[in-house]
């Protein structure tokens, strides 16, 4: 096998810039990164403005991009400029088409983007915006980014295969199906903890239930417009979704105000939970071009034209950080989400930092598209900072709110109680003083009647965005408009991955199924199809139900199991690096892949350990209301025997599936460890790339 | 700069944003694929955009991939 040399790296203008004014422009951008950094994390007890933040985030992926990804390229992946990717060899003009740099590189972005850098940040900032920021940071750089850069080089170099595929082909079958398993039940709860954000939101807020049920009819208007007025013209389609939803945006405060549409409109948790149960179910049956694709373009759309609003909010704002750089909940007493700063914020911020599911887009369309092996550099390793950047901005909206109203809208109503009066006096006490005025004041100034316990992460970033966006357009009532605005924009994206996520969960299942019983397998039959789609519902739909009804909200619950599961798919994609790179006999680089891989296992299961036995495990609460109904007793939220029972059950098949995910991960480190000890003391290549052709042998 | 190297920059900017923008919604590039038929599959009928486009927006949502959370 041929080991290239990395001319075409070596050829880009870029690296061939070693000349001292480029050494000097780089040495400066370290200083003032260094300088900003210092600011953000020495700086005790007077605030910090956010665009210190911002400047030394920006400097730190200047540098990590500029040095760790071109040595990454280099010599650990061995990237050649010269070699024909799969999107040239098999060019087919649809699936496997070479395509301009910047062009995959917006595609990249907006499929890895999502709710989860925007949510995990928000969570995280209860220990104050230094432990997060810092995660992202380091996680981004040594993990995340190296994740998506070597998982995408790693497809680029096997046909553009999946992450399920090369597992099988360089660890072999059973970890292969190991594997895959994992990540259906990482989807599933993907699916119920998104759809819970998207409950806790619209909780009792009669303006943003009016807002995204509006989408439905605004989908279905754009789909008959796109599918038979003017068929394919997706931008057209899209303005015109825009200015409807920007409609009843404005028409949801009329609707808040009147005493007959507003009951309408007005659910608790548990009613929402099952209209989207009942919504997930419809819109993956129905056909395509109907409600899910016009939904997909209007919040692909949005969601990149608000992440450009936040950047530029925050930017002209520059809002001072209101929360400490570091609050006393790193002990692991935090309100927002239980455990320690060791191993709860590493799992807590995902999406932003590492994310799993990251390997799979990596590993799927868009290896078909790089025309260049040059090119992943640029599009895995910088595509996965820009989400760090979002991460980090999402952060900066939440530590910019007063510290009492965050801790309102994210501490469960067990610990603050379900009035202003209570909160206020609870959240004093943890050394946040704020009065009951402020609360309400708050909430009156983005239309709701209630910010308490609205956690999730959305309507705090909400809050956050609105009030930037405030000062810098000032108007009358425009603060309330902001807030629904930021709330249908994250519901639109969580909704239209719900129901993508659905489909995709039917044809897994499918797939399965046709395994025991043939037909089932076929993707127009309605049985199979109607089948399917049900039990995908009922496996999200269980979990968010039970966060709907959750003792300590939900979103407290949920997010630790979405966290354990998203890592333990990316340290799974990391063995696979650090397995391909000893394959290469490229030995003494397995630590670039190796380290954060080691990394995760430990937060992982170390979370997973805690979550299983001791003070704030699944198991924990489970006899605590196991204990509480066998002395007849009710604990809050529970109003009857059956209802306590079922907080048992919940628990319990929480601590079930925490231990699943521990003994995934355990197997799949056995695995790779007895691959990466054979291929250790093998002398020869074994890893499975496809033969060597030229580039130019290839383009016509 | 003279005013037709300007004009040539908007238009390339234009196209690569709405093959993006369309990209993102799962729609590749019409003009590509309909070169590579006419290149490699001379005997093919050329779809038109609208059923191309069709075709495209069924096939998304056909596969495993998807989004992130």
């Amino acid at each position: 096998m041929r080991d290239p040399i990395p001319q075409g790296i070596t050829s880009t203008p870029e690296s061939a810039s070693s000349s001292p004014s480029s050494r000097l422009l780089w040495a400066l951008v370290a200083v003032v990164g260094a300088a900003c950094l210092g600011v953000v994390a020495l700086r005790r007890g007077e605030p910090v403005n956010a665009i210190w933040l911002v400047a030394a985030s920006l400097a730190v992926f200047a540098i990590a991009y500029r040095f760790y990804s071109r040595f990454i390229a280099r010599f650990v992946l061995q990237l050649d400029a010269t070699r024909a990717t799969p999107a040239v060899l098999r060019n087919d003009g649809l699936d496997y088409v070479p395509t301009n740099q910047w062009v995959v590189f917006g595609h990249h972005f907006a499929a890895i983007a999502g709710a989860g850098p925007l949510v995990g940040p928000v969570l995280a900032a209860q220990m104050g915006y230094l432990p997060g920021t810092l995660w992202i940071l380091f996680g981004v750089v040594f993990a995340g980014a190296v994740q998506d850069f070597m998982i995408l080089a790693l497809s680029l170099r096997r046909d553009g295969r999946s992450l399920g595929h090369m597992l099988r082909e360089e660890l072999g079958p059973a970890p292969g199906v190991v594997a895959m398993f994992g990540v259906l039940v990482l989807m599933m709860i993907v699916l119920a903890v998104l759809a819970l954000v998207v409950v806790k939101a619209l909780t009792h807020s009669p303006w943003g239930t009016f807002t995204v049920a509006a989408t439905i009819p605004i989908a279905l208007l754009m789909g008959t417009y796109l599918r038979w007025i003017r068929p394919g013209r997706i931008l057209e389609g899209s303005l015109i979704g825009l200015v409807l939803l920007l409609a009843s945006i404005g028409y949801g405060a009329h609707v808040a105000a009147s005493p007959t549409l507003a009951p309408l409109f007005d659910f608790d948790a548990k009613a929402l939970a099952w209209w989207l149960i009942g919504y997930g179910f419809c819109a993956s049956v129905l056909p395509v071009w109907l409600l899910l694709a016009p939904r997909d373009y209007l919040s692909t759309f949005l969601k990149i034209g608000t992440i450009a609003l936040l950047a530029l909010a925050i930017f002209i704002a520059a809002p001072t950080l209101q929360m400490p750089a570091v609050t006393k909940f790193i002990d692991g007493s935090g309100p927002v989400f239980q455990g320690g700063l060791f191993p709860f914020l590493f799992i807590t911020i995902a999406c932003g930092a590492v994310s799993g599911w990251h390997a799979i887009i990596a590993s799927g369309t868009t290896p078909k598209l790089i025309g260049n092996e040059g090119e992943a550099r640029l599009i895995g390793y910088g595509g996965m900072l820009m989400e760090a950047f979002v991460a980090i901005m999402a952060l900066i909206a939440a530590a910019s709110l007063h510290p009492g109203v965050y801790f309102a809208m994210n501490a469960p109503g067990a610990l603050i109680g379900n009035t202003v009066q209570s909160a206020a006096a609870a959240i004093s006490q943890m050394g946040f003083v704020i009065t009951p005025d402020e609360l309400l004041q708050t909430a009156k100034n983005i239309g709701e009647t209630s910010i308490l316990s609205r956690a999730g992460g959305a309507p705090t970033l909400a809050v956050g965005m609105a009030q930037l966006l405030h000062n810098i357009l000032p108007g009358g009532g425009m603060m309330a408009f902001w807030y629904h605005y930021a709330i249908l924009f994250e519901a639109l994206f969580i909704l239209t991955t719900v129901d993508a996520g659905t489909r995709v969960g039917r044809f897994m299942i499918q797939e399965i199924a046709g395994l025991i019983h043939k037909p089932l397998q076929a993707t127009e039959s309605w049985t199979g199809n109607l089948l399917a789609t049900a039990i995908c519902v009922s496996l999200w739909g269980y979990f968010l139900y039970q966060g709907a009804v959750d003792p300590l909200g939900g979103i407290n619950t949920l997010w630790p199991l979405f966290g354990i599961a998203n890592q333990m798919l990316a340290a799974i994609a990391l063995m696979l690096a650090t397995v391909v790179v000893v394959k290469l006999k490229r030995q003494r680089y397995v630590w670039v892949p190796g380290i954060p891989a080691v990394w995760l296992i430990l937060c992982t299961l170390t979370a997973g350990w805690q979550k299983l036995v001791g003070p704030i495990s699944f198991t924990a609460a489970a006899s605590k209301y196991a204990l509480a109904a066998q002395q007849a007793h009710l604990l809050a939220p529970a109003k009857t025997a059956a209802e306590m029972q079922r907080i048992v059950t919940n628990n319990q098949v929480d601590a079930g599936l925490t231990g699943l995910f521990m003994l995934l991960i355990v197997s799949m480190l056995v695995f790779s460890l007895r691959a990466l000890i054979k291929a250790w003391n093998t002398p020869t290549l074994t890893a499975h790339e496809e033969p060597y052709i030229a580039l130019a042998s290839v383009t016509h | 700069m003279t005013r037709s190297a300007i004009n040539h920059i908007v238009r390339q900017g234009w196209q690569r944003l709405t093959q993006t923008a369309r990209l993102c919604c799962g729609v590749p590039d019409y003009e590509a694929y309909v070169q590579h038929l006419r290149q490699h599959h001379p005997e093919r009928n050329v779809p038109s955009y609208e059923a191309f486009f069709r075709e495209r927006q069924i096939a998304r949502y056909k596969g495993t991939g998807g989004r992130c959370c």
